[in-house]
């Protein structure tokens, strides 16, 4: 289905195609938890190049390929390649397609993905570009919800926190307005997600969206929570404010649904509350676990393994 | 006649008509002029369709599809009439492109096309906007440079 394309946005996918990476994905994590031997990449080389640091996104694709009998060629930096003596973005690119089946890379520049792979002859996956899209975070998240509530279809979704600048929310906003979720919009005055963004998500999905700039979660049946960039404010007193009416702390979960789900991209700092990672609530450890078989699907269907 | 501002009539060229007021200068910047080519911008001239309106006439110059698709950008109504021995012999109206390729700048500074040499590509959408293909983003015309 997805054999030799490449995954630069949530927009170029279909509803069918995350569908099926979903069912694939289960798969995977079913034959992870068997401790089944999967040597799909066996004589396949794939690089990850990461020119911005990464932990979770990098170390899973990693262990995806690692766990689908694959070799890794890895770029981690500028100071130990040809770029440092001012080979260009593109020279490198191509020389590494010369060298690999498939290319994951992460870029701060905003379109670098798609312009990889204008000029990449193997299929090429968009590990981040800078603060446009993050299609894997997406396609896992929804993994995520769908395996731990066995839908996504109707669920209250809260998109909480620093919707202005965290490029996971725009990206889930689509994915979830595409599985036709209800979605609500939390965040501090000034920190709204795109107007653009969510009446273009309104139009092409008609979409359910409500927005709000305080913390209520009593209706939430999940709570995707996003740090406040606090970088991003002149005033370092209007980012504590902010941030602590967007802390997650246990007087905030009070009077929630009994089975509501935390999620986190991750890193945290300190927008929840330690307190909380060991409540019932909080899934977005496992939530970064299961991005290995929902990369292990991704890598296989685009070479088609 | 007293208070009439005459301007030549041009025997070979382009008269862009209908460009909104105030936006004479802007499709001037467009153009590509020669140094021998006679231009005349008329501001703020009375116009039916528009109230007022300004006019560009350039001699000896016939546009190219690059400079056609950004004056469509900043003056979507405006009017071509091509001019030879005198006479109109073509006249069109400029319409926006579905996708321009290298025709203007992305106002996203993140972007890669204002970082590496990659040739701008925007696609049209809804309430003519245009999509950068690389960040994205979306943009008002009015948003885009040149």
């Amino acid at each position: 289905m997805l054999r030799g394309k490449d995954i630069i946005s949530i927009r170029d996918l279909e509803k069918s195609d995350i569908e099926f990476l979903l069912k694939r994905a289960d798969e995977m994590n079913v034959a992870l938890a068997s401790g089944k031997r999967l040597d799909l990449l066996q004589g396949k080389i794939i690089a990850t190049i990461f020119f911005e640091p990464s932990t979770r996104t990098k170390m899973s694709f990693q262990s995806a390929i690692k766990l689908l009998g694959g070799q890794n060629l890895n770029f981690s930096s500028i100071e130990s390649s040809s770029m440092k003596k001012g080979e260009n973005l593109a020279d490198t690119l191509r020389m590494i397609d010369g060298y690999s089946s498939l290319l994951i890379i992460r870029h701060a520049l905003e379109g670098s993905a798609r312009y990889a792979a204008e000029i990449c002859e193997h299929p090429v996956i968009n590990a981040g570009d800078g603060g446009n899209q993050h299609p894997t975070q997406t396609l896992l998240d929804l993994f995520t919800i769908n395996k731990m509530k066995g839908r996504i279809r109707g669920l209250n979704v809260s998109l909480v926190g620093d919707l202005k600048h965290a490029r996971t929310m725009r990206s889930l906003l689509y994915g979830l307005a595409m599985f036709n979720a209800n979605i609500t919009l939390i965040s501090p005055p000034g920190l709204e997600m795109s107007k653009k963004i969510v009446d273009e998500v309104r139009e092409r999905f008609g979409a359910n969206i409500m927005e709000h700039t305080t913390m209520d979660l009593s209706d939430a049946d999940v709570a995707y929570i996003c740090r406040i960039q606090k970088e991003r404010f002149a005033d370092p007193y209007e980012a504590e404010m902010a941030q602590r009416s967007f802390r997650v702390t246990k007087d905030v979960l009070k009077g929630v649904k009994d089975d509501l789900i935390l999620l986190h991209p991750l890193p945290k700092v300190d927008e929840i509350a330690p307190e909380i990672d060991n409540t019932k609530y909080a899934k977005y450890f496992e939530q970064a676990k299961l991005g290995v078989p929902m990369r292990m699907a991704l890598i296989a269907e685009v070479l088609g393994v | 006649m007293a208070g009439e501002l005459i301007v030549e009539k041009i025997e070979n060229g382009t008269v862009i008509d209908h460009i909104p007021a105030g936006m004479g200068l802007k499709v001037l910047s467009i153009l590509k002029v020669d140094a021998g080519s006679k231009v005349a911008l008329l501001m703020n001239v009375a116009s039916k369709r528009l109230g007022s309106k300004d006019i560009v006439k350039i001699s000896e110059k016939k546009l190219d599809e690059n400079e056609v698709n950004r004056i469509a950008l900043v003056a979507p109504n405006a009017t071509l009439n091509i001019i030879q021995n005198g006479t109109v012999v073509e006249k069109n109206e400029v319409h926006l492109p579905k996708s321009l390729y290298g025709v203007a700048n992305c106002p996203n500074p993140k972007c890669i096309t204002n970082n590496e040499r990659v040739k701008t590509h925007f696609t049209q959408e809804k309430n003519s906007r245009f999509r950068c293909h690389y960040c994205e983003m979306l943009f008002d015309t009015s948003e885009l440079s040149f």
